[in-house]
């Protein structure tokens, strides 16, 4: 107290001033340990997220522990899922899970360049907000209400009208044929892939729309000036630009894409096996955990529903860091505009 | 704007004429990109329209979810259930959610953690759902043994809150810093300036932050698998398997019964329609409070 009171300065030496510094003192005082307690249980709530993601990992491990014992690293190689000889490997559900990711990507991604050049270039600027909006309230229709639409009205359209003609055409081919024979009943990696396209057309686009934006007026407008014409300062002068941000983007969508589930598990046709043709049906890893685990009964079908689960989660997991940090690179991009 | 109006001093130029070609038809592709995507949306909401409309039946409201083989029937359970689940879900998320944005956007520029917390949460934001409940299932119905309405909760609070601190932070830190640096030279401590400046300065932003975490879980299926599980029956005790829309339409749209689907295309209408309204009074919300 008194060290405290040796720092009153010497311009104030009326026993009046000195009570009301006394008083200022200790209304510092409480407020310093206002702003203590305010820094540390905020921090305690900013931490519970990351306390969350902590406890997925382990309690993930622990449950594929067993899993991963019985079947070594191999496990991930494994054709075998067959719960009634309890013989399981992940490589089904890992092959749907990428093809059919792979599959979204591929459509989703010059879908969404388009809708992003559209919004950001071309669109007149009353419409802008309407229609980025609708383009986003793609990214708000519940993933069971794709399933349905995918499985009751996508699915048998599909089957009877484009999947016929892939298979006359492009079907016939080579190599590339084997992806396009078979059966068609609609329902499939392909449908699948199909369906997780239009869910993540908002999420990519609306990435790119924000990082298209950033790009200095000046740079196009020194385009345009020597006479570019707006397809060439988009594709010569705005994705070269904003090359990380957009690949930040579609990593973004994958990351979704390889997680969702409901949609998937109402059009892949939850077969396990593995087959050439993208019309057959398969699974996925998010539609086996959400198929098996309420009935899974022995111990090591469950652990092994845990690894494919853990598998999901490191995957995934990669994928958006890598979103993430490109994105960041983006937006220290934006600083220096 | 018109770049064929450049024509009317003919250009005779192989080079020139490709450009132009290449342009048109990069447009043309643009613009059919955006109607695709229009007409993707446009054609799931007719579809739920035509099969969903003949459900909204007064019964849908008031009668419960029908046995199989019976006639009729409501969704009155399903829907008490997720109304009961995904308020207390948002109860729990906000306060967590809205403290935690508060401590990334106050202490985030200066601190290692912060900025760990800042990419988790953004990958939290992302996750596959389903692994969210089965990470529920793990800690918290493998323990007590019983599939429960507050598991369901908890694995839609987990959900919500990456949700509520992305956007609490992005608004905090739109905040001016001069209207900050006004409220510390008037001697506020730092609690005041950042509950009673910075956040009421947001606070319509941080609004749409909780709705939009709302429309989020509102839809959310997969992770109410493993913790809410169903219930045929009307239960308003959270600590009992909880019937919840979701699973109903899921359940009932993959049944063989004609009265089931149309239950299931009736909830599906209910639940797209009101999380998209939710998502639509969000972003108007927050467009009024703050011009950009």
């Amino acid at each position: 107290m008194s060290a405290e009171l040796s720092t009153v300065p010497a311009t104030a030496p009326q026993a009046a001033s000195t009570v009301s510094h006394a008083a200022m003192l200790s209304v510092m005082r409480r407020q310093r340990l206002q702003d203590f307690v305010f820094h540390k249980v905020t921090m305690l709530f900013a931490l519970s997220v990351l306390f969350v993601l902590i406890g997925i990992i382990i309690s993930l491990v622990i449950g594929a522990v067993p899993a991963l014992k019985e079947f070594g690293p191999g496990f991930i190689t494994r054709v075998e899922w067959d719960p009634i000889n309890d013989q399981y490997g992940a490589l089904i559900a890992i092959v749907g899970t990428l093809s059919t990711a792979g599959i979204a990507l591929l459509i989703a991604f010059p879908v969404s360049f388009g809708i992003a050049l559209f919004l950001t270039e071309i669109c007149p600027a009353w419409l802008r907000r309407p229609l980025g909006t609708a383009v986003e309230l793609l990214a708000g229709v519940p993933s069971i209400i794709y399933g349905m639409w995918g499985l009751f009205v996508f699915a048998p359209l599909f089957a009877d009208h484009v999947q016929p003609f892939l298979k006359s055409t492009i079907g016939l081919l080579p190599i590339i044929g084997e992806l396009f024979r078979g059966p068609t009943m609609g329902i499939g990696i392909l449908t699948a892939g199909l369906i997780l396209a239009v869910m993540i057309i908002p999420f990519i686009s609306s990435v790119m729309r924000d990082v298209f934006e950033i790009v200095p007026a000046v740079l196009k407008e020194s385009a345009y000036g020597l006479g570019c014409t707006r397809w060439e300062v988009v594709r010569k002068i705005v994705l070269p630009y904003t090359k990380t941000g957009v690949v930040g983007g579609v990593m973004l969508g994958l990351g979704r894409a390889l997680g969702e589930t409901m949609a998937v598990t109402f059009v892949i046709g939850n077969a396990n096996k593995l087959s050439a043709s993208l019309f057959a049906p398969g699974n996925s890893i998010a539609s086996t955990l959400a198929n098996e685990f309420a009935e899974a009964a022995s111990p090591l079908h469950v652990s092994s529903l845990y690894s494919l689960a853990l598998i999901l989660f490191v995957i995934t997991f990669i994928v958006l860091s890598a979103a993430k940090l490109m994105l960041a690179g983006m937006s220290r991009k934006e600083g220096v505009k | 704007m018109k770049t064929s109006t450049m024509n009317a001093a003919p250009v005779v130029n192989k080079v020139y004429r490709k450009r132009l070609l290449q342009h048109r038809v990069g447009i043309a592709l643009s613009v059919a990109a955006m109607s695709l995507g229009l007409a993707v949306l446009l054609w799931i909401l007719a579809t739920l329209v035509i099969n969903g409309v003949q459900a909204l039946t007064p019964s849908l409201f008031t009668a419960t979810t029908p046995a199989p083989g019976s006639e009729g029937g409501g969704l009155m359970n399903a829907i008490v259930g997720s109304l009961m689940m995904v308020g207390l879900s948002t109860l729990v998320s906000t306060p967590i959610g809205i403290l935690a944005g508060i401590y990334l956007a106050e202490y985030g520029e200066e601190n290692k953690l912060a900025q760990v917390t800042r990419f988790v949460t953004d990958i939290m934001l992302s996750a596959p759902s389903i692994v969210i409940g089965l990470f529920v299932y793990t800690i918290y119905v493998a323990n007590v043994n019983h599939f429960s309405g507050y598991a369901g909760s908890l694995a839609l609070s987990l959900i919500a809150v990456p949700v509520v601190v992305r956007t609490t932070d992005n608004m905090l830190r739109l905040v001016p810093n001069s209207l900050l640096e006004a409220a510390f030279a008037l001697g506020a401590p730092r609690w005041k300036v950042a509950m009673m400046v910075r956040l009421r300065a947001v606070k319509a932003g941080v609004v749409t932050g909780v709705l939009l975490a709302v429309a989020r879980v509102s839809g959310e299926t997969a992770p109410l698998l493993f913790t809410a599980l169903n219930n045929q029956f009307f239960s308003a005790d959270m600590n009992k398997p909880m019937a919840n829309l979701p699973y109903v339409i899921y359940q009932f749209a993959m049944s063989p019964y004609d009265n089931w689907r149309e239950l299931a295309w009736g909830g599906a209408l209910l639940v797209t329609f009101s999380v998209l309204a939710l998502n639509i009074i969000s972003r108007t919300l927050f467009n009024q409070k703050i011009p950009n």
